[in-house]
């Protein structure tokens, strides 16, 4: 079996993506796109830009919503809500991890 | 192939109708979708449940399932010899396939591999579990991959997929790295999916992990707590001296700037060290005579606030 060699990128703020290759990449339409935008569920790096840019994170942000509106069946109005409760979720628990390290170890 | 019962894993009768399906697979979604579950095998098992409904949920491919008849799941299986020409195609080959492959090719009935349907490959999410250490200088995995891949016919047939990929510096528990077109084949001129290495660190003895940030205790002697200290601190680039103020109390975040986990493009996180006011399990009778004297002359009190409240109290 041949050994194949990748490059990875990095999923951060300093990777850009159009909106046309974000609905490439994750499967939803650009009109679902928009509407998650519209929603406030992802947000374009400058909402009054034309062409919008989106940073490397809302690629995570996007394929999360396009599993959810998979494998739940869900509208779009539905995969936002789903999306900004569990970016909620994340940032509260990226508090608790951090109070957790802050916390000596039990002896 | 192996056998997979698609009507136990949704848990309904073989004569549910579509609404049943449709109920008993949302349950199971809201339960292990990756998504919402916290369940650590609910990507697995969601997998095995979506896999069932795609087949389920669409009539003609249920009724081609339903013909494989029924086996005891896990059971190595052929299908009746005139099934594949019933679905479309005749050449499929059942050795190296695996049933959700097989369903994936089936288009209302008939194979999709051969028609003009631009389909894009599937993404791949992968664990990569590393060290600390590992982050902090960038590694080489090497990953083992069982993927679906389509022939010349666009018929799927899974194979065996060395990867080597480096992991730069920079990565920190719960960071993905994506690596485009490394996912399944594309059909039919459709673009290949993307491989995501979803990163996640190994508990480390000493250090504790906050985004790119590192923390550790400080264990102090009361002495050194009081008198302030230079104290010779682990970090991943080696030990750095550490200057600890007199009259430093416990639970200080003394930080080390710059001392932490590489950010992918900016500047590195820091390394907070807590301090800790330790004291020896059992004191020398000097020790003793020490702290003896220490409490007869200090005038230092303190539980001070505690007093106050309670000669406040009514």
């Amino acid at each position: 079996m041949p050994l194949e060699h990748a490059e990875a990128v990095w999923l951060t703020e300093d990777h850009v993506f159009s909106l046309t290759e974000l609905a490439e990449i994750s499967g939803l339409a650009e009109s679902e796109l928009r509407e998650l935008v519209d929603y406030g569920a992802v947000t374009p790096i400058d909402a009054d830009a034309s062409p919008w840019v989106f940073s490397g994170k809302c690629l995570l942000t996007v394929r999360t919503a396009c599993r959810l509106r998979v494998g739940f069946d869900l509208e779009p109005h539905g995969v936002a809500l789903m999306v900004t409760l569990l970016a909620r979720i994340q940032e509260l628990e990226a508090a608790v991890c951090d109070l957790r390290a802050q916390l000596p170890e039990r002896r | 192939m192996k056998y997979k019962d698609y009507y136990s894993i949704l848990g309904v009768d073989r004569s549910a109708d579509a609404d049943a399906i449709k109920k008993a697979y949302r349950k199971l979604a809201h339960k292990y979708h990756p998504d919402v579950s916290k369940d650590p095998q609910g990507e697995e098992k969601f997998k095995e449940v979506a896999e069932a409904y795609e087949t389920l949920k669409n009539p003609e491919k249920r009724a081609a399932y339903d013909q494989l008849g029924r086996h005891q799941p896990g059971q190595d299986f052929q299908p009746p010899p005139d099934w594949g020409a019933q679905h479309g195609d005749t050449q499929f080959s059942f050795d190296d396939a695996d049933l959700a492959d097989l369903f994936a090719g089936l288009s209302g009935g008939r194979h999709s591999g051969g028609g003009h349907i631009r389909m894009p490959g599937e993404d791949f999410e992968v664990a990569a579990p590393i060290s600390l250490l590992d982050a902090y200088r960038g590694i080489e995995i090497e990953l083992n991959l069982s993927v679906p891949e389509p022939d010349a016919q666009g018929r799927l047939h899974r194979v065996p997929r060395k990867l080597k990929v480096r992991i730069p510096k920079g990565a920190t528990d719960g960071q993905r790295l994506r690596l485009a077109g490394r996912g399944g084949k594309g059909l039919n001129g459709g673009r290949d999916g993307d491989l995501y290495l979803n990163i996640t660190l190994h508990p480390h003895p000493l250090y504790r992990v906050s985004g790119h940030d590192l923390y550790i205790d400080l264990p102090l002697a009361p002495w050194e707590a009081v008198l302030g200290a230079s104290i010779d601190v682990p970090t991943l680039a080696g030990p750095v001296r550490l200057k600890v103020p007199p009259n430093t109390p416990a639970g200080q975040k003394l930080r080390l700037s710059g001392r932490g986990l590489p950010r992918p493009h900016g500047k590195e996180g820091d390394l907070f060290a807590i301090t800790q006011i330790v004291v020896p399990a059992t004191a020398t009778d000097a020790e003793r005579g020490f702290y003896e004297q220490l409490a007869k002359d200090s005038t230092f009190n303190p539980r001070a606030k505690l007093q106050q409240e309670m000669n406040n109290a009514p």
